[in-house]
C-alpha cells in the first residue's frame, strides 16, 4: 500500500509518473471525450436527425392496480399527424421473463409484457400494475401531435386494491400483483445460517438492534432513455440506436420478443448523459418502439420526457431491515442476524431479476468486518409502484448503513469509541475468507480509517465540535467504513444462480498501415471516459502514442460480445481484456519483426511506435527496429515475406474473466454536520474520503467517480425519496417534488487515496465506479445522530427529513425516532 | 411533456396586448418570461388558448426611485433587481435586492420577470411577500384604464389575483422606502419553493424600533400579513440591544396566529415552528439591513430603467 497524500496535491504528484517513465496509467490523462463534449460536438441520441424520423410516446396506465377492459385507440388513430398506435394485441410481442436458477419457494418468476393489456386465453386484457405503466404506443408525425393523440385514448379500468408499501404487499390477505407470487414476495433467500447463531446472540455481552427503512430513490442520469429505430432494407436488420448500459442485452430481449435472429437486430449507443443502473437492463419502451419501427418501415423517436422519467422508469433502493448484533464487552462482533425486505415494484428487471437487491444485501453485509456468524434472510416483495433496477451502489449503501449504524449502536451501549469499535472489527489480514464464504482480496481497511480519522481530527472538527456542544449547537462527527466487490466475474455470478451469467469481457485489437490500433471493448461508457482510460492501457502496453489508440464500443455489429458496464466491472473487466489483447498484438508484432530481422522474438521489445532490440547494439539488430507502420506494410501489402505459419493481417483477440470472487475496493468516509434547531436542516460543514481503488488509471476520473457517487449519496440521505399517495399515485412528477441536490447543497470532499494493487488485473486497477454512493448515507446518518448525541435521539431512516431532525431537537421530546 | 395547442400573438404595445386580452378572452394569457407558465403548459396543467407575448414590449422594464417610491417595471428580470446597484434602491428597499437571489435559479431569475410573478400570484413566490410585507401598489392597464391596485387588496387566494381577464401588470410600486426589512425562507434546496417564508420590516426612528410588519408565506393560501405579530412590535418603543427578546415574543404569536395546514412538504406543526424561527430571523436580519451595512455601501452605478 503506498500513500499519494491528500486530494488537492494527487494530480500533480501523479502527473510527473506519465512525464517521467512515459506510462498512461495512473496518469491525470486528458479525458479524449471531452472535446467533443465541452463544445457541443457530442452525439446523443437526441442529436441524431434521420429524414423521416416519426415520435413516439405511450399511453400509460393512469390508475395503479386494475383489471384492464378497454383500450380503444380509434380517436387516437383518427387525429391528423397521427402515423399509427398499437396496442399489446397489434404488436403481439413476446414478455421478458427474468429468471434466476433457483427454486420456487426461493424465486418466483414473473413476466413484464412490453405493452400491459395483452388478451389473455379467459378473454381479459391483463391487468396495469403501476400509474405509468405502458399501454399503448402511439407514433405521429411530430413530438406535439404525439402528446394530443395520447389525450384521446379511451381506456377502462376495473380498480383493484393498489399495493403501495412492503408491510401491506405482505399482510395476510393483501391483493396480489402477480397471480403467480403467493403473498407478493418474489423472493424468499436465508442464508449462511451458522450453526448456533441463536445461542451466540442469547450469550452475549450485548446485542444490539437497528430497524432502518431507505427510501425509494431514482437514479436520475441527466439524459433520459430513449431509442431511434429503424428496419434498414438493405442490412436486412432493425436498427436501434438507444442509450443503454447493454447493448448485447437490448439485442438479446429485443430480438426474442419480436421472433428476429440475433443478426437482424443491431444496437449502438451514442454518447450518453449517464445511466447508473437504470440503463443495465431491458426497458419496454425501446422494445416497443422498435416493433412499431418494424411494422411501419419508418424511423421512430422514443425520448422518455422528465415526467415518465420520474414515475415510469426504473426506481431503485427502497429496503427495510430489522438488523441485530451480538458484541462481546470489548466491543468485537460475534453475530450477525439480519432480516431485509426489498421492495421490487410492478415488474422484476432483466436479466438481474427482482433478486438483485436482497441478494446483493445478503451475500455482501458482513462488509469489512469479521463476523465470525451469520444469518440473513432476504426476500423481495412486489407492489404497484414502477419497477426497480440496480441503482448505483446496489443494496450496499442500505447495508453499509446497517452495519455502521450496529458500531455505532455497540459503542453506544458498550461506552467505546465509535471509531475504535470499528478499529477492532475490521478485518487487516488477507486475503480473508468470511462468514460469507467471499475471500476478499488485499485492501486497506484499517488504514483508510485511521487515516479519516487522523485528517477530520487535524482539521480540527473535534474541536470545533466541542466548542459548538458548549454553546449549545449540534455539530456532528459521522464515519463509514465499507468494501465493495467490484468486476465481479462469472464465478460470482454463477454464485448468484442467475441464468444469464455475465462475467467475461473480450476485446479484438486490430493495426492498420498507419501503426496506429483500434481496439473494441464490450464494456460500454456512459459517460465515465472508457475512451481514454482504456486507450491508456493499450497506449502503455504497445508502447504508443494515445492519440494512435481508439477505442470502440457500443455497437453489437462492431463488438464480439460484450456485458456492457455496471457493478464497477469496466476498468477490472474490460479494461484487463484491452490490456490482453494488446499484450497479444505485441507478441504478434515481435514474431513479425523476428522474423523480418532475422533474430528471436524474445530479443525484441515495443518502444516508442517501434519494435527494437531490448539490448540495442547486439544481437545485429538495428537500433531503430522497425516501425510499426513498417511491420504493417509487411503484414497486409506485402504477405509474400510473411512466414509461412503467420496469417496475413495484424489483429488479436484477448478475453478476461475474474478468477474467484473479484476484487474489493475499499473506502471511509467522514461527514460533519451541523443541525439547526430552528429549521431542522442539516449543513454538511466537511466532507472526506479515504478511498483505495487499487491503482487509479486515471485519477481524475477516479476523483470524478468518488464525488459524483457522494453526491447521490448525500441524495439518498437526505433529500430524495419517491413518493406515492394511497392509491398509488406517485407525487413526484418534477424536481418541484423529487428533490435532487444541486450544486449548492452538494459539499466539496476532501479526496485522500490508498493504492493497494489489485494483484489480478492487467493495472493493478480495482473498481471505481460506484464507492462514493455507497459509503455516504451512512456517514452523512452517523453524524446527524452524533450530532443528536445530547438529545438522545437516534435516527435510522433515510432520507432525513428536516421535520424529524427538528422535532428530535425539541427540549422534552427525546424520545425515539416515530416518523420519518 | 409537450403543451396543447395554442394561438400565439406579439403585442407591439401595451395598448395592443391590452386589446388581444380583450378580444381572445378569458382563456388567453400573458407570456412574459415563462418561468411559471411554460412549465405548467407542458404538464398540460394550463391550456391557454393563446399566448400573447409581451416580451419584446418597450418601456416595461427597469427599475427607479422618485418621490413615489421604487418603481419597477414589469418585465423587469429577477436578476436584473437582484444587480440593482442604484444606491437609491438599495439603501430604501435592501430587502428586495437581497430577497432575489433566492428566487429559483440564475436561469430562472435571467428570464422570469416581477410583473409576472406577481400576476401568477403563488402564495409561495418572494415577490408577493414582499409586495404583502411592504404595501406594493399594482398598477395594471386594462380596456377600462389605468389602476392602482394595493398588495392588500390584489391576491385573492390560491393562485388568483384582481386582475380582470383584460388587464395587464404593467408595474409594481413601492411607495415608502423600507431600509430596515429582510426577508427568509426555508426550503430543502436553494431555490426550491419556501416550505415557510417570513418577511419583516422594522420603523425606526430616533435609533428605536417603533413598529414593523411581518408578512408570511407558506401558512395560507395568499401571503398574509400578521397583525397580531405586528402589534407586539408597535407595544413599546425598544432599542436594537433590547430588540431580541421582542422579536421572539413577536414570532411566538405570528405562530400562534396562524392556521397553515398539512402537506408533503411539512405538518402544520412543523410550519408554525418554521413561522416562529423565521420570523425572529427575518427581524434579526431586518436590524442589520439598511444605511451602513454592506449592500448600501456599494458604489453608485448609473441608474437602471426609463
Amino acid at each position: 500500500m503506498t500513500l499519494h497524500g491528500d486530494g488537492q496535491h494527487d494530480q500533480a504528484l501523479r502527473a510527473p509518473r506519465f512525464g517521467q517513465d512515459g506510462r498512461y496509467v495512473g496518469a491525470a490523462v486528458p479525458r479524449v471525450e471531452d472535446p467533443r463534449l465541452v463544445t457541443g460536438r457530442g452525439r446523443f441520441l437526441d442529436d441524431i436527425a434521420v429524414p423521416g424520423l416519426l415520435h413516439a410516446q405511450f399511453v400509460r396506465a393512469t390508475v395503479a392496480h386494475a383489471r384492464l377492459l378497454e383500450v380503444d385507440l380509434a380517436a387516437v388513430r383518427a387525429l391528423p399527424g397521427v402515423v399509427a398506435a398499437f396496442t399489446a394485441a397489434d404488436l403481439c410481442l413476446a414478455d421478458i421473463t427474468p429468471l434466476l436458477d433457483r427454486p420456487l419457494e426461493e424465486f418466483v418468476p414473473t413476466s413484464m409484457p412490453i405493452l400491459a393489456g395483452a388478451p389473455d386465453p379467459a378473454g381479459g386484457l391483463g391487468k396495469v400494475r403501476f400509474v405509468g405503466e405502458p399501454i399503448a404506443v402511439v407514433v405521429a408525425e411530430d413530438p406535439y401531435v404525439v402528446e394530443d393523440a395520447l389525450e384521446l385514448a379511451r381506456v377502462r379500468y376495473e380498480a383493484l386494491p393498489a399495493i403501495t408499501t412492503a408491510e401491506g404487499a405482505m399482510a395476510d390477505g393483501a391483493t396480489l400483483v402477480h397471480d403467480d407470487a403467493p403473498g407478493n414476495v418474489l423472493v424468499d433467500v436465508t442464508m449462511f445460517a451458522t450453526e448456533g447463531i441463536d445461542q451466540v446472540l442469547a450469550d452475549a455481552h450485548t446485542v444490539v438492534e437497528v430497524r432502518t427503512s431507505t427510501g425509494r430513490q431514482n437514479a436520475l442520469p441527466l439524459e433520459t432513455r430513449g431509442v431511434i429505430a429503424e428496419w434498414d432494407e438493405r442490412a436486412g436488420q432493425l436498427v436501434l440506436d438507444t442509450c443503454t448500459q447493454v447493448p448485447h442485452q437490448v439485442r438479446t430481449v429485443t430480438a426474442a420478443c419480436l421472433g428476429l435472429a440475433e443478426q437482424q437486430v443491431r444496437v449502438r449507443v451514442p454518447d450518453m448523459g449517464g445511466g447508473f443502473g437504470i440503463k443495465c437492463v431491458v426497458g419496454r419502451e425501446e422494445i416497443a418502439v422498435a416493433a412499431a419501427a418494424q411494422r411501419l418501415r419508418r424511423p421512430v423517436k422514443w425520448i422518455e420526457d422528465r415526467k415518465d422519467a420520474l414515475t415510469a422508469s426504473f426506481l431503485a433502493r427502497e429496503q427495510h431491515y430489522v438488523a441485530r448484533a451480538a458484541f462481546d464487552d470489548a466491543g468485537h462482533v460475534l453475530a450477525l442476524d439480519a432480516d431485509i425486505v426489498c421492495d421490487m415494484g410492478a415488474y422484476s428487471c432483466y436479466p438481474f431479476t427482482a433478486a438483485i437487491e436482497p441478494l446483493m444485501a445478503a451475500a455482501e453485509m458482513p462488509s469489512v468486518y469479521k463476523v465470525p456468524a451469520y444469518r440473513v434472510r432476504g426476500r423481495s416483495v412486489t407492489s404497484n409502484k414502477a419497477p426497480t433496477a440496480p441503482y448505483r451502489g446496489v443494496s450496499r449503501p442500505q447495508y453499509v448503513m446497517v452495519m455502521e449504524r450496529l458500531m455505532e449502536r455497540a459503542a453506544r451501549e458498550l461506552n467505546l469509541d465509535p471509531v475504535e469499535v470499528r478499529r477492532r472489527n475490521v478485518i487487516t489480514t488477507f486475503p480473508y475468507t468470511g462468514v460469507n464464504h467471499i475471500t476478499y482480496d488485499p485492501g486497506s481497511y484499517l488504514e483508510s480509517l485511521d487515516l479519516a480519522e487522523q485528517t477530520v481530527r487535524e482539521l480540527g472538527w473535534y474541536d470545533v465540535q466541542a466548542a459548538a456542544r458548549a454553546e449549545g449547537r449540534y455539530v456532528g462527527i459521522g464515519y463509514s467504513c465499507f468494501s465493495e466487490r467490484t468486476g465481479y466475474g462469472s464465478g460470482a455470478f454463477a454464485r448468484r444462480r442467475m441464468q444469464v451469467v455475465p462475467g467475461f469481457d473480450i476485446s479484438e485489437i486490430r493495426m492498420d498501415l498507419s501503426g496506429t490500433v483500434t481496439v473494441t471493448t464490450g464494456t460500454q461508457s456512459h459517460g465515465q471516459g472508457h475512451e481514454t482510460t482504456m486507450a491508456q492501457i493499450v497506449a502503455d502496453k504497445l508502447s504508443i502514442d494515445i492519440a494512435d489508440v481508439r477505442i470502440v464500443q457500443g455497437d453489437t455489429d462492431r463488438i464480439l460480445y460484450g456485458w456492457g458496464s455496471f457493478a464497477s466491472r469496466s476498468a477490472v473487466v474490460g479494461g484487463s481484456a484491452v490490456g490482453a489483447a494488446a499484450g497479444k498484438l505485441d507478441v504478434k508484432l515481435r514474431e513479425l519483426a523476428a522474423h523480418l530481422l532475422g533474430t528471436r522474438p524474445e530479443a525484441l521489445e515495443l518502444r516508442d511506435g517501434a519494435v527494437r532490440p531490448v539490448r540495442p547494439g547486439q544481437d545485429d539488430v538495428p537500433a531503430e527496429g522497425l516501425t510499426f507502420a513498417e511491420l504493417a506494410d509487411v503484414a497486409y501489402l506485402k504477405s509474400h515475406l510473411l512466414s509461412k505459419e503467420t496469417e496475413p493481417g495484424l489483429s488479436a483477440t484477448a478475453s478476461f474473466d475474474v478468477a474467484g470472487d473479484g476484487t474489493f475496493s475499499n473506502a471511509t468516509h467522514a461527514c460533519v454536520v451541523e443541525l439547526d434547531p430552528g429549521t431542522g436542516g442539516t449543513s454538511i460543514l466537511q466532507y472526506v474520503c479515504v478511498e483505495d481503488v487499487g491503482v487509479a488509471i486515471n485519477p481524475p476520473i477516479v476523483d470524478g467517480q468518488v464525488r459524483g457517487g457522494i453526491a447521490q449519496g448525500i441524495a439518498g440521505a437526505l433529500f430524495e425519496q419517491v413518493s406515492y399517495d394511497a392509491n398509488g399515485e406517485p407525487s413526484c412528477a418534477s424536481f418541484l417534488d423529487y428533490k435532487v441536490p444541486t450544486a449548492w447543497e452538494t459539499p466539496d470532499v476532501l479526496i485522500k487515496h490508498l493504492e493497494t494493487p489489485c494483484l489480478f488485473t492487467e493495472t493493478g486497477a480495482k473498481g471505481a465506479g460506484e464507492g462514493g454512493t455507497i459509503g455516504a448515507p451512512a456517514a452523512v446518518l452517523n453524524a446527524v445522530n452524533d450530532a443528536l448525541r445530547p438529545t438522545g435521539v437516534e435516527l435510522e431512516n433515510t432520507p432525513i427529513r428536516p421535520e424529524v431532525v427538528h422535532r428530535s431537537l425539541q427540549p422534552a421530546r427525546g424520545t425515539k425516532e416515530s416518523a420519518a | 411533456m409537450k403543451p396543447a395547442p395554442f394561438g400565439y400573438r406579439r403585442a407591439r404595445s401595451v395598448a395592443d396586448a391590452v386589446a388581444l386580452l380583450a378580444e381572445l378572452g378569458s382563456d388567453a394569457k400573458v407570456l412574459a418570461g415563462g418561468q411559471s407558465l411554460m412549465p405548467m403548459m407542458a404538464f398540460r396543467l394550463a391550456r391557454p388558448s393563446h399566448l400573447i407575448d409581451i416580451t419584446r414590449l418597450p418601456g416595461l422594464s427597469g427599475m427607479w426611485v422618485d418621490g413615489a417610491g421604487l418603481h419597477i417595471g414589469a418585465l423587469t428580470t429577477h436578476h436584473e433587481v437582484e444587480t440593482c446597484t442604484d444606491p437609491a434602491v438599495l439603501a430604501g428597499w435592501p430587502a428586495v435586492t437581497a430577497a432575489m437571489s433566492r428566487i429559483g435559479h440564475l436561469p430562472i431569475r435571467t428570464l422570469g420577470t416581477v410583473g409576472g410573478s406577481i400576476a401568477h400570484g403563488d402564495a409561495l413566490a418572494e415577490w408577493c411577500l414582499l409586495a404583502t410585507l411592504l404595501d406594493a401598489v399594482v398598477i395594471a392597464e386594462g380596456s377600462g384604464g389605468r389602476r392602482e391596485i394595493p398588495a392588500g387588496e390584489f391576491f385573492l387566494g390560491f393562485f388568483t389575483t384582481a386582475l380582470e381577464h383584460d388587464e395587464l401588470v404593467v408595474e409594481v410600486r413601492f411607495p415608502l422606502p423600507a431600509p430596515h426589512a429582510a426577508l427568509t425562507e426555508y426550503a430543502e434546496r436553494h431555490g426550491d419553493y419556501a416550505i415557510v417564508s417570513a418577511a419583516v420590516s422594522l420603523e425606526m426612528s430616533d435609533g428605536l424600533v417603533r413598529g414593523g410588519r411581518v408578512a408570511l408565506g407558506g401558512v395560507a393560501d395568499t401571503p398574509v400579513r400578521v397583525p397580531e405579530a405586528e402589534q407586539v412590535l408597535r407595544a413599546a418603543p425598544t432599542g436594537p440591544d433590547q430588540l431580541g427578546p421582542v422579536l421572539i415574543a413577536a414570532a411566538e404569536v405570528a405562530a400562534a396566529a396562524v392556521d397553515p395546514a398539512d402537506d408533503q412538504n411539512g405538518s402544520a406543526h412543523y410550519r408554525r415552528a418554521l413561522v416562529r424561527t423565521l420570523v425572529e430571523r427575518a427581524g434579526v436580519r431586518a436590524l442589520a439591513a439598511g444605511p451602513g451595512t454592506p449592500a448600501a455601501k456599494q458604489p453608485a452605478m448609473t441608474r437602471s430603467g426609463p
